[in-house]
């Protein structure tokens, strides 16, 4: 029963993905229809002679369909890695944003950028910065007296805090011609200026990231239970938390280098997953891909389309997660105690 | 009795300087329900985890089945050994069939999830404990009864052939200490588990155990049938309190304190 309940959700979430996506293509300054926008896609595979302004082709192929899949690519891994964090730390509370990783690996790349450093040297640099931080947040919690949920949502603050320090500093000694704009706007999140270039390269290390987390997802059942139990139940848990932190922070950090720093997507999509598929990981880690693409994509539509600007995401992604997660936590319907 | 299915041998622990746990050597054989009693700090729970191997024992040896524990995988270990907590507190609210489920982790490859093979064991395993109503309830909504009775369902479902459990009754009622225990007690005889629990009430153990391992400071006092290690001199003395044994027929009971 459950499970053929959860096949449609999962099926029907997608299908939701899709759909978004071709609305995104759609939609902004130059709308195209939806007809155009599926034949322009359909062209480059079909023989469909163009009836339509090649300007069309450009803003469809070039310039919205790499920034709508980024979005789509970006949301996956933040959702994603909320969903581990949570299951792993068998806290509800917690997400790469909320541990310190998005910060430290924004730190990185604000870092590289400032040193006038190349894409994949930003993104090795945003990983590394990511993982010190969870490191140093985990570090924190571990010698804090109780190991409470509580104490390490508090450490992943204070590491977060650091980071966002250093960031500020990066971005004092900036130079305010140059470089100073390209940090902070895309610190605050943005895939204004996601490219195929950037797509794919995040893209070839997200995707084993995701698919690797999907194989282990159902290890997190196992590690939510605590390392007492994990450990009777036959599991290597500091090792299996090693590998899914390691992944974590990956797909975490390349997400940072190409959206920069996005707050909540991580914390608010698993809970609104779990309140629809249950809390079982074998589940939920697919189920929150999902939602993480769609509210991604959805989200980054509003971003570009609302003003005749472009708000920042990490802005949109907190005027909506903050309250979303407070009504969340009022109801005590997001699938936790 | 053969090859005992649990064979210790001069197992010691000490953390550091302090000695927990100290030439400590017992069998359990098929079937058979161990009772370890003894008073705090006396290194029952050190006991359990030196057997479950999450500690690493400083002397001495464990065989299961007559394999060294300590050369076995933590898989292979896992489907020989189960372990029932002492205490659980829930952070999500999985479904009692998924939490007996995850005793099915040591025969799901890494990778990989758990099969209908496995769905089918574990609804076995809720079915022998007459829990299959609640299957589908957030185990986080169970009594501290029901919560225990899973557990041990999860136990089950490991299909292993020694149970450990750390004080299965403590959080528990009048009633739900005797479900409990009569439960372990049934699958000892019923699957031929070898079981080993530490009790804080030595009538649990005189109820329920075939053995008993009185456990003391200075390492195991006394084993055997606990009719004959059970005696008010020696739990006088381990308690340091008055003790008396009330016999009414068949039955025994043990009781604290002088009479007024």
């Amino acid at each position: 029963m459950r499970e053929r309940r959860y096949g449609w959700t999962l099926a029907a979430l997608w299908a939701l993905v899709l759909l978004a996506l071709l609305l995104s293509l759609c939609v902004g300054r130059y709308a195209v229809r939806a007809g155009t926008v599926v034949r322009v896609l359909l062209a480059r595979f079909l023989p469909i002679s163009p009836d339509w302004d090649p300007t069309v082709e450009t803003v469809v192929w070039q310039v919205r369909l790499p920034r709508v899949l980024a979005g789509a690519l970006v949301g996956t891994s933040l959702a994603a890695g909320g969903a581990v964090f949570q299951g792993l730390f068998h806290n509800p509370l917690v997400s790469p944003y909320v541990l310190g990783v998005s910060s430290g690996a924004g730190c990185g790349a604000a870092v590289a950028i400032l040193l006038g450093a190349g894409a994949i040297l930003t993104q090795a640099s945003a990983f590394a910065m990511g993982a010190v931080a969870v490191l140093l947040t985990m570090l924190i919690a571990r010698s804090g007296r109780d190991g409470s949920q509580v104490t390490l949502v508090l450490a992943g603050f204070v590491v977060g805090s650091l980071f966002s320090s250093l960031i500020s500093g990066a971005q004092y000694v900036a130079d305010p011609a140059t470089r100073l704009p390209q940090i902070v706007f895309w610190l605050m999140g943005s895939l204004a200026a996601a490219q195929w270039g950037d797509l794919g390269r995040a893209a070839v290390v997200i995707i084993p990231c995701l698919a690797a987390v999907t194989a282990l997802r159902w290890k997190l059942n196992i590690l939510s239970m605590g390392d007492e139990e994990a450990r009777s139940l036959g599991e290597n848990p500091p090792a299996m938390r090693l590998l899914l932190i390691g992944l974590t922070t990956m797909m975490t950090a390349v997400s940072v280098s190409l959206a920069g720093v996005i707050g909540w997507v991580g914390l608010v999509v698993p809970h609104l997953s779990r309140w629809l598929v249950g809390p079982d990981a074998r589940r939920l880690v697919p189920a929150s891909m999902a939602v993480g693409a769609l509210s991604m994509v959805l989200i980054d539509d509003v971003a570009r389309t609302l003003l005749t600007a472009e708000i920042p995401l990490g802005i949109l992604t907190g005027i909506i997660g903050a309250p979303v997660f407070a009504v969340l936590l009022l109801r005590r319907r997001s699938g936790w105690e | 009795m053969d090859v005992p299915v649990v064979d210790i041998q001069g197992l010691g622990f000490s953390y550091g300087e302090a000695v927990v746990l100290h030439d400590f050597s017992m069998q359990v054989g098929q079937g058979q329900v161990v009772a370890i009693v003894g008073p705090n700090a006396a290194g029952k729970t050190t006991l359990l985890r030196c057997l479950e191997r999450v500690l690493k024992p400083t002397a001495g040896v464990v065989r299961i089945d007559g394999r060294d524990a300590g050369t076995l995988s933590a898989r292979d270990l896992r489907r020989d050994v189960a372990a029932v907590p002492q205490a659980h507190a829930p952070v999500f609210p999985y479904t009692v069939e998924e939490v007996v489920l995850m005793g099915r982790n040591p025969h799901v490859g890494v990778g990989s999830v758990p099969g209908p093979k496995d769905a089918e064991k574990a609804r076995e395993a809720l079915a022998a404990l007459g829990m299959l109503e609640v299957a589908g309830r957030p185990y986080t909504q169970l009594s501290g009864g029901q919560l225990q009775l899973v557990l041990l369902a999860r136990a089950l479902a490991q299909e292993a052939q020694v149970l450990l459990l750390d004080e299965p009754t403590s959080h528990l009622d009048f009633r739900n200490r005797y479900v409990v225990l009569d439960r372990v007690r049934r699958l000892a005889t019923e699957r031929g588990l070898a079981a080993v629990m530490t009790v804080h009430d030595p009538n649990d153990a005189l109820q329920y155990a075939d053995r008993v391992g009185l456990l003391g400071e200075g390492g195991l006092l006394a084993t055997g049938i606990p009719e004959e290690v059970l005696t008010a001199d020696r739990l006088q003395e381990l308690y340091h309190m008055p003790v008396e044994v009330l016999t009414d027929g068949s039955r025994r009971v043990i009781v604290a304190g002088g009479r007024a």
